[in-house]
C-alpha cells in the first residue's frame, strides 16, 4: 500500500503548491517539500529490506482484459532511482525556493515539478510495462511544461517543443516495442517478462522490439543521434535543468535499459547498437562541451557525454560492466546535480553564464567555489572522488572489450572521451573559479548565496567525497542491491576501491588527465583552429525537418479537407459502401436466410406504396422546399403507423409527436431560409450522386433484409422481459429499459439533448452581432402575410385544448411505466400543447404568461434524473438502481410508484425544456427579421373590444 | 412484410443520401431527416418484425416482441430531433452570416477554392 502511496503522493501533492502559494512563497515551498519528504520517508522505510534482497509488490486490477494493471514493485534498481528522484527532488525544491525570482509564478513551478516527480517515480516503480508507458508519456508532457516554464522566452518554448517532439516520438516507438515484447511473452508484467530472456531473444520479433524500445531510451537519454534536444532544453530555469538532466528525465532511458538488461542484453545486436551509440555519444558530447561558452551548455553536453558512458557500459552486456554503469549512475547524479546548482548560483550572482566573462570567482564566493571545484574534479575523474572510481571501472571494462574483433577501438575512444572530459571539467574549474576575473563589469557583484542555495549542492558534494573515500561503506550496499536487480542473477566479483594497483585503466586515467590538461592550456588555439570547421547545426536540421513535415501534412489535409461538405460526405459514403462491399465478399457464405416471413396485409401494402411515392417525390421535388417538408411529414406519419403495426406503440407515439415539433421547427426555419432550392447541379453530378445513393440504399436494404431473414441468436432481450416486472416494477418493458435497465444511457441522452438546446441558444443569442445582425436589420419580408396573424378561432380552440392536452401529457407520463408512454413521449406531448399556444396567440402574449425558464428546466431535469440515480447510493446500491411501491388511490386505481418515476420526471423536464428552448429561440430570429413588435394581445381582432373602441374614438 | 420494410429502409437511405449530397442547406436537413428514419427503422428491425406482440407484459401472454431495440430507437428519435434542430439553427445562422445557404459556407461571390461546383 505504501508503495502505491509513494507514487501517488507527488500527484496528489501537486495541487498543494497551487493552493499554498496564496499563503506565501515559503509556505508553498514547504508544502511541496513536505510531500516529497513524506514520499522519501516512506521509501526509506523500505530501503533496508530491499537492500537485503527483498522485493515489494502491490497490484490492483485496472483493465485486466488488456493486460493493463496498476502494479508496482520495488527492488534494488527501483530503490536507487526512486531515491535519486525523491532525494535530489527534495534538494531541488529547497534550492528553487531561493533561485526563483519574485516574478516567477512559484506555485505553478512546484506543481509541474511534483507532477514530473510523480511520473518519474511511476516509471521506476511500475511492474506493468503498459503502466510504465503511461508514466513515460507523462514525463514527456510534464518536462515539456517545466522546460517551457519561462514561457515568455522564445528559447524556452522552442526548447520545450523540441524536447517534446523528440522524446514524444521516441515514446511512440517504445509503445510499439513494448507491445511486441508483451506479445512475445504473453504478459505485460515486468516481473514475468524478466523471467523470459530465452523466449524473447529466440523470437523473430526480438530485433524489431529491441530497436523500437531503444529508440525510446535513446531519445529520452539524449543518445547520438538524438542528443541535440538536451542542450536546447537548457533554456529552462536552472533547478529544472539540475533535476531533469542530472538525476531524472534523461536517466529514464538509462533506467529502462538497465531494467530490460536481463532480457534484452547479451546479444550482438544489443552490443553493437547500445555500446556503439554510447561510445559515440560519450566522445562527441565531451568534444562539443569543450567549446561551449555557456556554463549550462557545457554541463548539458557533459551530461550527454556521461549518459553515453553509462549507455556504453550497459551495452557491453557483461555483469561487471553493468555494475560499473550502476555505480556511475549514482556518481553522475551527485556531482552533476551539484554542478548544475552551482551554475545556477553563478548565473544568479553574476548575472551571466558566459565562461569568457567569468574567472577568479573562488575568492568572491568561497563556498560555492569549493562546491563547484570538488564536483567538477569528480566529473573529470580525479582521485579520490567518486567520479574517479566509476570512470576507472569504465576504462577497465573498455580495455577488455573487442569491437568487430578489434581490441583497440573501444579503449582508444574511451580514453579520448576521458581526455575531453578532463578538458571541459578543468575548464569549468580554471576559467570560472581560478585565475583572475576577466570581466570586471559583471551585471552584479557576486558573493555567496543564502544557505538555501548552497546547502543542497554542498550536501551532494559531501556525498561525492565520501563515496570517493569510502565507496564500499557508503555506496556498496546500494550498488550491490541495484546491480543484482539489473543483472537478475549472481553478482560478479568486484571491489569498489580507490586503488586497484597499476592497471591499464590507471594508465589510461593518467593519460586522460595529462592530455586533458594540455588541451585546456591550448584552449584558445583550439577554439580558433576549429572555428572555421562547419559543424552541423542540429537545431536548423530539426527545424527544417519539422517544417517539411508540416508542409506535407498541409498538402494532405488541404486536399482531403478542402472545406467542401459535399466532398466529405461523398468520401464518407463511398468509403462506407466500399467497406460494406468488401465485407460482403469476404464472407464466403451467401445463402439466403430461412426465417419464416410475415404475410403482407393490404394495409401494409398501401402504406408501403405511399412511402415509396412520397420518398421519391421528396427527392424529385426537393427544389420546392415547402412541398418537400410536407412530404417528409407524410413519411414520418407512415413510419409511425408502421411502428404501431409492428408492435411498437411507444415508438409510434414518440415518432408522431416528434414529427409535429420537427415540422413546426422546419416551417420556422423556412420563414428565414429561401423557399426554393436553385437548380444548379449539373447532370454529371446528379448521376454520380444518384449512383452513390443507390449503392448506399442497396447496401443498407440488403443488410437489413439479410438480418431480418435470419433468427436472432442469443439476445439479452429475454432477460429484460423476464425481469421488467420483478426488478423494475413496470410492465411496459421499453419504458423500464429506458429508466431502469439502461437508465445510464438515457441519462447521457437527455444531457445530449440539453446540450443541443443550449447550443441552439448560444447560436441565436450571438446573432445580434456582426454580419448576421446587419442582415437581420435590413431584412425585407418577401412573402405575403396573413392579415389575421392570430385568428380568433384558433386562439379560442387552442386555449380550450390546453388543459386537455396537458392532462393527456400527465396521463401518458403516469402510465408510462406500465402502458405505452413515459417521460419522453409526455414531454413531447406537453411541448406540442405549449407550442400551440405560442402559434395561436403569439409569442409575446404567451411568453408573458409562461413564467418558466426553459434553461432552468433542462438543468432541473438533468439534476432530477441524477438525484434519483444517486439516491440509490444511500441504500448502498449502484447508481440508478430503482425501487418501487404499490399505491392505491381512489378513482385512479392501483399503480406503482417507482423511484424510476423521478428519473422519468427528469427526462420529461429535459425534453420539454429542450424542445421549447429550441423553438423559442428560433422564433426570436423570425421576430427580429420581421421588425414586428411582439403582440401583447392574444388576437389581432379581439371581438370583445370592438364595441368599446368606437366609443373611445368618439 | 420483411421485404417491404427492407425496401423502405433502402429507399429512405437512397433518398436521404442523395439529398445529403446537395449543395444547399435545406435539402441536406431534409436528407438527414430521411436518413434518420432509415436508421431508426433499421435499428428497430434488428429485433425482427412481429405483429400484435407489443412488449407490454400481460397475464397469460408469453410471446413478446424484442423490447431492447425499441428502447434504443425511442431515445434515438428524440436525439434526432435535437440534432435536426441544431443543424436547422446552424444553417439559419450560416445563412444570416454569409448571405447564402450553400453548405460550404463560402461568402457570396467567392466560390469554394477546390472548385467543387454543385
Amino acid at each position: 500500500m505504501s508503495l502505491t502511496l509513494i507514487v501517488l503522493l507527488p500527484f496528489i501533492g501537486a495541487v498543494l503548491p497551487a493552493i499554498m502559494i496564496r499563503a506565501g512563497r515559503n509556505a508553498c515551498a514547504t508544502a511541496t517539500g513536505s510531500v516529497t519528504l513524506l514520499a522519501l520517508i516512506l521509501l526509506m522505510a523500505k530501503a533496508p529490506a530491499v537492500i537485503s534482497g527483498e522485493v515489494f509488490q502491490v497490484s490492483y486490477s485496472w483493465l485486466p482484459e488488456l493486460g493493463l494493471n496498476v502494479t508496482f514493485f520495488l527492488d534494488g534498481l527501483g530503490l536507487l532511482f526512486a531515491t535519486l528522484i525523491l532525494g535530489i527532488g527534495l534538494l531541488i525544491i529547497i534550492y528553487a525556493r531561493f533561485y526563483l525570482s519574485k516574478d516567477d509564478p512559484m506555485g505553478r513551478f512546484y506543481a509541474f515539478l511534483l507532477l514530473f516527480q510523480g511520473a518519474m517515480v511511476g516509471i521506476v516503480l511500475s511492474d506493468n510495462i503498459l503502466l510504465l508507458l503511461v508514466f513515460w508519456e507523462l514525463t514527456s508532457l510534464s518536462s515539456f511544461l517545466l522546460i517551457g516554464y519561462w514561457k515568455h522566452l522564445p528559447e524556452g518554448r522552442q526548447g520545450a517543443r523540441m524536447a517534446l517532439a523528440v522524446t514524444g516520438a521516441g515514446g511512440l516507438a517504445m509503445i510499439a516495442g513494448m507491445l511486441i515484447l508483451g506479445d512475445i511473452v504473453g504478459s505485460y508484467d515486468l516481473t514475468v517478462i524478466l523471467q523470459n530472456a530465452d523466449l524473447i531473444q529466440a523470437s523473430p520479433m526480438y530485433v524489431p522490439a529491441l530497436v523500437l524500445i531503444l529508440l525510446g531510451c535513446f531519445t529520452k537519454s539524449a543518445q547520438f543521434p538524438f542528443h541535440f534536444w538536451l542542450p536546447h532544453a537548457m533554456a529552462a530555469p536552472t533547478p529544472v535543468s539540475a533535476y531533469l538532466h542530472s538525476a531524472t528525465m534523461v536517466k529514464a532511458g538509462i533506467f529502462l535499459m538497465a531494467r530490460m538488461w536481463p532480457v534484452l542484453s547479451g546479444t550482438p545486436e544489443w552490443f553493437y547498437i547500445v555500446a556503439t551509440a554510447g561510445l559515440v555519444t560519450m566522445v562527441l558530447g565531451a568534444w562539443i562541451a569543450i567549446f561551449k561558452h555557456d556554463l549550462k551548455g557545457l554541463l548539458a553536453y557533459s551530461t550527454v557525454s556521461h549518459l553515453g558512458l553509462i549507455t556504453m557500459l550497459l551495452g557491453f552486456g557483461t555483469p561487471i560492466a553493468a555494475v560499473a554503469g550502476v555505480f556511475h549512475i549514482i556518481n553522475h547524479a551527485t556531482f552533476k546535480a551539484a554542478l548544475f546548482m552551482t551554475a545556477g548560483i553563478i548565473d544568479h550572482e553574476t548575472g551571466t553564464r558566459d565562461i569568457r566573462r567569468l574567472g577568479g570567482l573562488l575568492n568572491l564566493m568561497p563556498i560555492a567555489g569549493t562546491i563547484g571545484i570538488i564536483s567538477a574534479a569528480s566529473m573529470a575523474g580525479i582521485i579520490p572522488l567518486n567520479g574517479f572510481l566509476s570512470k576507472e571501472m569504465m576504462l577497465e571494462e573498455a580495455w577488455h572489450t573487442m569491437w568487430l574483433d578489434q581490441g583497440w577501438v573501444v579503449p582508444l575512444l574511451a580514453t579520448v572521451g576521458a581526455i575531453f572530459s578532463v578538458a571541459y571539467s578543468f575548464r569549468f574549474i580554471f576559467h570560472v573559479w581560478l585565475g583572475k576575473p576577466r570581466d570586471e563589469n559583471l551585471p552584479h557583484h557576486p558573493h555567496d548565496p543564502p544557505f538555501g542555495m548552497w546547502g543542497p549542492p554542498a550536501l551532494l558534494t559531501v556525498l561525492v567525497v565520501l563515496i570517493g573515500l569510502f565507496p564500499a561503506v557508503i555506496a556498496g550496499p546500494l550498488v550491490a542491491a541495484t546491480s543484482s536487480a539489473v543483472i537478475g542473477g549472481e553478482l560478479p566479483e568486484y571491489h569498489l576501491a580507490l586503488w586497484h594497483g597499476l592497471t591499464p585503466a590507471l594508465g589510461m586515467s593518467v593519460i586522460a588527465i595529462v592530455v586533458g590538461a594540455l588541451l585546456l592550456m591550448r584552449h584558445g588555439a583550439l577554439i580558433s583552429a576549429t572555428a572555421n570547421l562547419s559543424r552541423p547545426d542540429a537545431k536548423a536540421m530539426f527545424d527544417c525537418a519539422i517544417a517539411k513535415l508540416v508542409a506535407l501534412s498541409r498538402v494532405v489535409s488541404d486536399n482531403l479537407h478542402n472545406g467542401s461538405l459535399q466532398r466529405y460526405l461523398s468520401v464518407m459514403i463511398v468509403a462506407s459502401v466500399a467497406i460494406g462491399v468488401s465485407g460482403f465478399y469476404a464472407e464466403p457464405d451467401h445463402t439466403a436466410g430461412t426465417r419464416e416471413l410475415l404475410d403482407v396485409s393490404p394495409a401494409a401494402a398501401i402504406g408501403w406504396v405511399l412511402l415509396v411515392v412520397t420518398s421519391i417525390a421528396a427527392v424529385v421535388m426537393h427544389h420546392n422546399r415547402l412541398l418537400s417538408l410536407l412530404l417528409v411529414g407524410v413519411i414520418g406519419l407512415i413510419v409511425s403507423l408502421g411502428f404501431i403495426y409492428l408492435s411498437a406503440p411507444d415508438l409510434a407515439l414518440t415518432q408522431i409527436s416528434v414529427e409535429v415539433v420537427t415540422v413546426i421547427l422546419m416551417l420556422l426555419a423556412l420563414n428565414i431560409l429561401p423557399k426554393e432550392t436553385p437548380k444548379e447541379s449539373l447532370p454529371g453530378r446528379k448521376l454520380r450522386d444518384g449512383v452513390v445513393s443507390i449503392a448506399a440504399g442497396l447496401g443498407i436494404g440488403g443488410a437489413i433484409w439479410a438480418i431480418m431473414t435470419r433468427d436472432l441468436p442469443n439476445s439479452i432481450s429475454a432477460y429484460h422481459l423476464a425481469n421488467s416486472k420483478i426488478e423494475g416494477g413496470g410492465t411496459n418493458v421499453v419504458n423500464v429499459i429506458l429508466v431502469d435497465f439502461r437508465g445510464f444511457d438515457t441519462f447521457g441522452e437527455i444531457i445530449v439533448l440539453g446540450i443541443a438546446a443550449l447550443s441552439i441558444f448560444a447560436l441565436i443569442e450571438t446573432v445580434t452581432q456582426g454580419e448576421a445582425a446587419k442582415r437581420l436589420a435590413s431584412w425585407v419580408v418577401s412573402n405575403r402575410r396573413s392579415a389575421d396573424r392570430h385568428p380568433m378561432m384558433m386562439v379560442v380552440a387552442t386555449r380550450v385544448m390546453l388543459p386537455l392536452s396537458l392532462m393527456v401529457g400527465v396521463y401518458i407520463f403516469l402510465r408510462g411505466h406500465n402502458e405505452p408512454g413515459g417521460g419522453f413521449i409526455a414531454g413531447l406531448v406537453v411541448s406540442v400543447a405549449l407550442v400551440m399556444q405560442y402559434m395561436a396567440s403569439g409569442f409575446g402574449w404567451t411568453q408573458n404568461r409562461m413564467k418558466v425558464n426553459y434553461h432552468g428546466m433542462i438543468g432541473l431535469g438533468v439534476i432530477a434524473a441524477a438525484i434519483t440515480g444517486a439516491s440509490a447510493w444511500v441504500a448502498g446500491l449502484p447508481f440508478l438502481t430503482s425501487g418501487f411501491v404499490h399505491v392505491h388511490l381512489p378513482i385512479v386505481g392501483e399503480f406503482e410508484l417507482a423511484s424510476a418515476m423521478g428519473f422519468d420526471l427528469g427526462v420529461f423536464l429535459t425534453v420539454v425544456g429542450a424542445v421549447m428552448l429550441a423553438l423559442a429561440k428560433l422564433s426570436q430570429v423570425e421576430r427580429m427579421a420581421e421588425h414586428v413588435d411582439v403582440n401583447l394581445d392574444p388576437m389581432d381582432h379581439d371581438p370583445s373590444v370592438r364595441i368599446a373602441t368606437p366609443e373611445k374614438e368618439a | 412484410m420483411e421485404f417491404l420494410v427492407a425496401s423502405s429502409i433502402g429507399l429512405l437511405t437512397t433518398c436521404g443520401t442523395y439529398l445529403l449530397l446537395r449543395g444547399r442547406t435545406f435539402p441536406v436537413v431534409i436528407g438527414l431527416a430521411l436518413l434518420s428514419y432509415a436508421v431508426n427503422v433499421f435499428l428497430f428491425a434488428m429485433g425482427r418484425l412481429t405483429i400484435n406482440m407489443p412488449p407490454i407484459l400481460r397475464e397469460g401472454v408469453t410471446e413478446y416482441t424484442d423490447p431492447l431495440p425499441q428502447a434504443l430507437v425511442l431515445t434515438a428519435i428524440v436525439i434526432s430531433f435535437g440534432m435536426t434542430a441544431l443543424i436547422v439553427v446552424l444553417s439559419i445562422r450560416a445563412y444570416l452570416e454569409i448571405g447564402n445557404d450553400h453548405v460550404d459556407g463560402q461568402p457570396v461571390g467567392e466560390p469554394s477554392e477546390a472548385g467543387d461546383k454543385n
